[in-house]
């Protein structure tokens, strides 16, 4: 033994030193942990934030209360009050008519241009429309709330920034002195959006609408859930309950699983070269946009279907081929109800993933500009993500605005589809 | 809509067809039905499908052949100067006729005008025998199916070994789907390489694939190297992998050693929202606040960053990417067994060290696995470089710069009005090939790597 004193104090030294620094380098890896999820969940909040901090205001939009004598003369010549001439009439030129008494000093070619650009071009559909239900309007002065251009809208909202100098913005110093007396008279106000809620896409923003996108995603979701659930449910059954262990279905299983990290945009080229060119299908239709989608999601589904399907105990199967049932009867009256639950959450969570879906759909020329609302799957339609993606493009500061308010409605149908799908694994899944 | 109608109609036929043949059965067997070789409702469902599948049958047909059928007879009747056009320009008049013929358009021409009231006069009387037809072949195959149910008719064994059938048909989808995308690939690039020889497409430098539609123009012909693209995309991947690998990693090593039980379950979720959220939504982010963030800290500093660098929209597909490579990551370090880790505190090691010197090496096959897969998912992903990475193809290697990748140009070649046949369409069928061929292999590999790591430790 060697080991004397002097030596065995310089150990203890060392290694308290050394721990010294290996506890130092412990609570460093401790806090790199931390720090990335920190730095993933600064992430998620920072495009939360970005995204509902500009979109919120988009739910309301600037209204104006513009008082309007109409000149009955011109707008109804034979002064019968046929709504056929009443409704072909220029309206346009009323409102424009009407901003000018208001404002008397524009009288340069460049001045009415600007007064004009306060209101929305669809501010003569909304006169026509309080014309036509109520004649009587074209024998007196009265006041009438049109939308306000998009202008106008910012401005309200503090969108555009009036504090720098007048080339440097897209507002002119004459047209902010009208929104001030505008203002100051009460005559502007926010409301409730309900055109973002009922309008089909548009080139003006203050008109612009996701119903259209809506209803496309809404068209597009039912094919996908006509053609991917009972496809995969009945492919999970055969691959789970059926089929027998050989090449063959190794083949299937290395397949779909490939086919689940298959890049989207590779199935819309798929859908373009067979679907659109071989077999003719239309173009922009949600029936070809769904079909597309749902072989994207087939995958997915299946592979849901396959694991509730397994989780249900052999027990079960056992009792009832003891009982005399057939493998057929076996599947349709046991095992499918009892995997259900885990069946439907696999194909919401699909559905969820096919409703934010893009790229493919761009394949197959779903972003045209599209006015009216789908009528069926056969309508040429877009839906919501591409109207997301439409709406991004453009340069107007007020699609900004609408673009986030989109994605609000995106992500809020989104959750909504996950939540049920967390509720209805809580509620019936069954631990065996 | 009539179509959907004349479904409908069938579908109520069939549902009569099997309260029919329930009735025969019960009828037949004089209320006896135990002397029955099948349940009586068996006797409906086996009605049910002579009545359906015969009528699906013939209407699938008709509605698959009804376009090429209406195109052939339509320009079989226009005026002989029309019908000499070449294959193009026809195909353009015809799409004319068809959407002045199905109210999306007007036309000036008498002679379209004419085609398109002769289509749609092809399509109003073509609509009546399809319906007459298919109803006709569902009574037919009801009335036979009918006379079929007899105390003799093993209608259990029918319908089951049927509904077999289309449980394997079904299980084929997948199959025939890769199957589908394989052959179209192929065969649109087969002919974009007769025009354009595979070398150069894969070795080119010059990507610029602008054909003119007239012939005379200039910079009529287009050139297809395809170098710069790929370039493009590895740099935004090799980005976007540069922030996702070591958050992804330390954030399932955190989650999986340190985190609470309780923690993590809350930890986990959220984290897989950013994998949730649709990729149009990230572009946005990207285009909207990354880019022009990215671009006000380099005019801080003296640099000078191009709006559509490829930072920015490298960086947020790391950010999406996060979930992937830690979820991934987390199962592989799960797995590692608690003998190892036991093994290690016992000798003395702290936490850190049995996680770097033990644990992280023998999950490692799992984690190169999952970032394989990460690296898969960052080369096909497509809306976040839509709208956030450049257009133009340049070969560089600076993150600062804008350029271009292979799903941006799939999109850009696509997402216009072009002929088909025109070298440019096909060439997004090349890079799609590439696309295809380069994600495949990552995901063979990385599924291989991860499964013989998993039965290790079984």
């Amino acid at each position: 033994m060697n080991d004397t004193l002097p030596t065995r104090v310089a150990t203890a030294e060392a290694v308290a030193r050394s721990l010294r620094r290996r506890y130092a380098a412990e609570r460093r890896f401790r806090l790199y942990g931390m720090g990335a999820i920190g730095i993933a969940l600064a992430m998620l909040l920072i495009l939360f934030g970005t995204i509902f901090g500009n979109g919120w205001s988009a739910f309301r939009q600037t209204a104006l209360l513009l008082p309007v004598t109409l000149d009955a003369a011109e707008i109804d010549p034979p002064g019968t009050r046929d709504p056929a001439v009443l409704s072909a009439a220029d309206y346009e030129g009323q409102v424009k008519a009407a901003l000018r008494a208001m404002f008397p000093e524009a009288t340069g070619r460049k001045d009415k241009k600007a007064l004009a650009e306060l209101v929305s071009n669809g501010a003569g559909y909304a006169l026509r429309d309080a014309v036509l239900a109520d004649p009587s309007l074209l024998d007196r002065s009265f006041e009438i709330r049109v939308p306000a251009s998009d202008l106008v809208d910012m401005v309200m909202k503090g969108r555009i920034r009036t504090d720098v100098p007048e080339a440097d913005r897209p507002v002119s110093d004459s047209q902010l002195g009208w929104i001030a007396v505008l203002r100051d008279q009460d005559r502007l106000s926010l409301g409730f959006n309900t055109q973002f809620f009922i309008g089909g896409d548009s080139r003006e923003p203050e008109l612009a609408g996701i119903a259209g996108a809506l209803l496309g995603s809404l068209w597009t979701m039912l094919v996908v859930l006509f053609l991917a659930f009972p496809m995969g449910v009945m492919a999970a059954i055969y691959l789970e309950e059926f089929a027998s262990r050989n090449r063959w279905t190794d083949i299937i299983e290395v397949n779909i699983n490939n086919l689940a990290a298959v890049p989207s945009i590779v199935f819309g080229l798929l859908g373009l070269a067979v679907f659109l060119n071989f077999f003719g299908m239309p173009r922009s239709a949600p029936l070809v946009g769904g079909m597309v989608l749902a072989l994207m999601t087939l995958p997915t589904v299946i592979i849901a279907s396959r694991a509730a399907l397994k989780a249900v105990p052999p027990s079960i199967r056992e009792a009832a081929l003891g009982l005399g049932a057939s493998r057929m009867q076996m599947v349709s009256g046991h095992v499918l109800p009892l995997a259900m639950p885990g069946v439907l959450t696999g194909a919401i969570i699909g559905m969820a993933r096919a409703l934010g879906e893009t790229a493919p759909l761009l394949m197959i020329g779903m972003v045209a500009f599209i006015v009216d609302l789908p009528k069926g799957p056969l309508h040429a339609a877009t839906v919501l993500p591409v109207q997301i993606f439409l709406w991004a493009d453009s340069p107007e500061r007020a699609f900004v605005e609408r673009t986030s308010a989109a994605t609000i409605v995106l992500l809020v149908f989104l959750v909504l589809m996950n939540l049920g799908a967390v509720l209805l694994r809580r509620r019936f899944e069954r631990r065996w | 809509m009539q179509v959907l109608l004349l479904i409908v109609v069938l579908l109520g036929l069939t549902a009569v067809g099997f309260r029919l043949g329930r009735g025969r059965a019960i009828t037949v067997a004089r209320g006896a039905t135990r002397r029955l070789p099948a349940l009586p409702r068996y006797y409906g469902w086996y009605v049910m499908l002579w009545c359906l599948l015969p009528a699906a049958a013939i209407l699938g047909t008709w509605l698959a052949a009804e376009p090429s059928v209406l195109k052939v007879l339509v320009l079989g009747a226009l005026p002989a100067d029309l019908q000499a056009l070449p294959e193009a320009p026809l195909n353009l008049l015809y799409n004319d006729i068809r959407n002045v013929a199905l109210g999306h358009g007007t036309t000036e021409d008498p002679a379209v005008a004419a085609a398109a009231a002769h289509f749609a006069a092809l399509r109003a009387s073509a609509w009546p025998i399809m319906a007459a037809v298919s109803v006709a072949v569902l009574l037919a195959g009801g009335a036979f199916g009918l006379r079929m149910v007899g105390p003799r008719l093993r209608a259990r064994h029918a319908v089951e070994s049927v509904v077999t059938v289309l449980l394997l048909i079904s299980s084929t989808i997948a199959v025939f789907t890769t199957l589908g995308i394989v052959l179209s690939l192929l065969f649109e690039a087969i002919r974009f390489f007769r025009l354009v020889p595979p070398g150069e497409f894969l070795f080119g430098l010059q990507w610029s694939p602008q054909t003119a539609i007239r012939a005379d123009q200039v910079g009529s012909s287009g050139s297809f190297g395809a170098a710069p693209v790929f370039a493009g995309t590895a740099l935004i991947s090799v980005i976007a992998m540069a922030v996702a690998t070591p958050i992804g990693l330390f954030a399932a090593i955190y989650m999986a050693e340190y985190a609470p039980r309780r923690v993590r379950a809350i930890l986990k979720p959220v984290l897989e929202i950013l994998a949730g959220i649709p990729t149009v939504v990230y572009g946005f982010f990207a285009a909207l606040t990354v880019a022009p963030f990215l671009r006000d800290i380099g005019a801080g500093l003296g640099l000078d960053v191009a709006s559509e660098s490829a930072l920015a929209a490298g960086a947020v597909m790391g950010i999406m990417i996060i979930p992937f490579v830690s979820s991934l990551a987390d199962d592989a370090i799960a797995a590692v067994p608690r003998s190892l880790r036991e093994g290690a505190y016992g000798l003395g090691a702290t936490q850190s060290e049995t996680i770097r010197q033990v644990v992280l090496p023998a999950a490692l096959p799992g984690i190169v696995g999952g970032v394989l897969l990460a690296v898969s998912r960052a080369i096909g992903e497509t809306m976040i470089v839509v709208m956030a990475a450049g257009l133009a193809a340049k070969l560089t290697a600076n993150p600062l710069e804008a350029v271009t990748t292979v799903t941006v140009q799939i999109v850009t070649l696509l997402t216009g009005d072009q002929e088909f046949d025109s070298a440019k369409t096909l060439a997004a069928f090349a890079l799609g090939m590439m696309l295809f061929l380069v994600t495949l292999v990552l995901n063979v590999i990385a599924l291989y790597v991860v499964r013989r790591y998993r039965e290790q430790y079984e």
